[in-house]
């Protein structure tokens, strides 16, 4: 054991020796990036003005962002490959709208904690399924798994009669605060917007933890962690339920928001757009799936406008994706943001004292 | 009774038995040097103790309890702690960061989270670097250290576990001599509170520092005992002829 003496030695050691930390003189580009598009985020309704059609759009990337959010939490904090996060998504959105059908409640501080709830549970399952074997899983095992159970989910929805079949649900009853009800507008951005901070604050709270160093040492060597005594499937299953528990919560401000949740909202395809979201930005960065989200959904809408182009535009927004998997794997952020700073460095708040 | 106690372990890959019958102690405070030809089971006798490799019989008794079945991380927190013999540092993690990730192991979740002992882990990486001489590396990333520096960096993350048995496969692998003789005598100081199990093919290394020697020969004890019993060996002499 290390008695006192050795443990009284480094502390002032450590700060009178160590060199100037010139590395970070350049590491900060991460924490700028946040606050621009925090600030921009806020002013966004103010220059919109009354385009309510781009008022939605951009509530709309909010939303998805706490579904992009949601795999990176999984893949980018946890090296959890899930091909099933629109599950959580999904099935949070019909437990609300079925809810308000048959229950006639839509109480924002019931129904959102509910959607939370019903992600942080379903995903609790799936982990304990695929996760917490004795024999830590593989990567491929994991994504087929979660692959699986979202195309399960969405053809089972899709023949079941009392959740709306094929047709989903729809005419989603209206989220109530107190007596006013939430509709596509200002409003419903600054409850996403609001949502979507808090929700990013608690991830980069983690991230910057002392877990957040077990997550980062785990997605380089998971084998290596083991033989420290960390048992490791017990924190990816925490992280994948808090996971789940994140694409609830946008599962319900989804369905609430378009007045619609259908099979199609809890399949594979919205499971590899969220995988597309987070890639395209830059994984284990979470501001990189945030602006991934709006450069896709953004780019989606643009293109979809412009008449030249309007029956081949999923080819040209398909093979920008691909370019960018293809030739910048860490996302468009990795073109600004060094490894070192993605990464992290744990020991950095400890020189304050 | 001894700290460590391994009885027949047995271990096959497919058609080799690269351990067959091993029996071994190891006492608490000794450091046991584990010798042989290439391809002997030094290794694979390490990984079996540390829970890399599952023995497919025998039993190994560590502090008075039968890890046999016991996962890695088990063991980990039981007080075995292993060093690899290719380094296995977290190179995008600063070498800071990488003690730290060790000290803070047997940490509960909730302290992880609420990084409550960061202070506290504070003095006792630092003491871990002054030792083994990365303290001016502090801040660099552990894949930019010299491959010896790695290999200080690895005993330094194995010793910040606690344990009380340290397995090192090869500490000085790839090491100039002076680094070589930096190591030993920067393991001499954990005698008095860990026990040391040290597979190492420099055989003047292991003279100076170990105790006991284990002498393993296609996959089977060869013979076993202190230093100048395994000199005088003749077993041993067949198979290492000049070099003890």
């Amino acid at each position: 054991m290390l008695n006192e003496a050795e443990l009284d030695v480094p502390s002032a050691s450590l700060q009178r020796r160590r060199r100037p930390r010139a590395r970070f003189a350049a590491g900060h580009i991460l924490p700028i990036i946040e606050g621009t598009t925090f600030v921009a985020a806020l002013l966004l309704p103010v220059v919109l003005g009354d385009r309510t059609d781009l008022i939605t759009l951009a509530t709309n990337v909010l939303i998805l962002s706490l579904l992009a959010i949601s795999f990176d939490l999984c893949w980018g904090f946890s090296g959890i490959m899930s091909f099933g996060q629109a599950l959580f998504f999904g099935v949070a959105g019909y437990a609300i709208a079925l809810v308000g059908r048959d229950l006639d409640f839509s109480n924002l501080w019931g129904t959102l904690p509910l959607a939370m709830l019903t992600g942080l549970v379903l995903a609790a399952l799936f982990a304990a399924f695929l996760l917490l074997g004795r024999k830590p899983p593989t990567t491929i095992f994991v994504a087929l798994g979660t692959l699986t159970g979202s195309y399960a989910a969405e053809r089972l929805v899709s023949g079941w009669q009392y959740v709306g079949a094929g047709n989903g649900l729809s005419s989603v009853k209206l989220l109530r605060l107190g007596t006013y009800e939430f509709v596509e507008g200002p409003a419903f951005y600054a409850l996403a917007l609001i949502s979507l901070t808090l929700i990013y604050a608690g991830a980069r709270y983690l991230k910057r933890s002392q877990l957040g160093l077990v997550l980062a040492g785990m997605r380089q060597n998971e084998e290596r962690l083991a033989f420290f005594g960390y048992r490791l499937q017990l924190f990816k299953a925490l992280i994948f339920s808090l996971a789940g528990m994140v694409a609830g919560l946008g599962g319900a401000l989804y369905s609430y928001h378009q007045g619609f949740i259908g099979p199609g909202n809890m399949g594979p395809g919205l499971s590899t757009t969220a995988v597309i979201y987070c890639l395209f930005g830059g994984s284990g960065t979470l501001i990189g799936p945030v602006l991934g989200t709006a450069a896709v959904e953004v780019l989606s809408y643009e293109l979809a406008d412009i008449d030249a182009i309007k029956q081949f535009w999923p080819v040209i927004l398909g093979l920008v994706l691909l370019g960018v998997v293809m030739f910048q794997p860490r996302g468009i952020l990795g073109l600004i943001v060094s490894d070192r700073e993605r990464i992290g460095s744990y020991g950095l708040r400890r020189r304050k004292d | 009774m001894a700290l460590l106690e391994i009885r027949g372990i047995c271990k096959s890959f497919r058609t080799l038995r690269a351990l067959d019958g091993v029996d071994m102690d190891v006492d608490a405070g000794t450091f046991h040097g584990l010798i042989g030809p290439n391809g002997s089971g030094k290794s694979t006798l390490l990984k079996a103790i540390a829970g890399a490799h599952f023995a497919e019989s025998g039993s190994i008794v560590f502090d008075g309890t039968d890890i046999v079945r016991a996962t890695p991380y088990e063991r980990a927190r039981a007080g075995l702690s292993l060093k690899f013999q290719i380094t296995a540092v977290l190179g995008e993690l600063s070498v800071y960061d990488n003690v730290l990730l060790a000290t803070q192991s047997c940490e509960k979740l909730s302290s992880l989270l609420f990084s409550s002992k960061r202070r506290a882990f504070d003095a006792e990486v630092g003491s871990l670097l002054e030792r083994f001489r990365l303290i001016d590396r502090a801040d660099d990333l552990a894949g930019e250290l010299s491959h010896g520096q790695q290999q200080w960096l690895e005993i330094a993350m194995a010793l910040a576990l606690k344990p009380k048995l340290l397995l090192l496969d090869e500490p000085t692998g790839g090491m100039s001599p002076e680094e070589r003789r930096v190591t030993g005598e920067l393991l001499e100081p954990i005698k008095s509170h860990c026990a040391l199990i040290i597979v190492e093919h420099d055989l003047h290394f292991i003279r100076d520092i170990c105790d006991r020697l284990t002498v393993l020969d296609q996959g089977r004890v060869l013979d076993q005992g202190d230093i100048e019993t395994i000199q005088r060996s003749v077993k041993v002499q067949q198979v290492y002829t000049t070099r003890v």
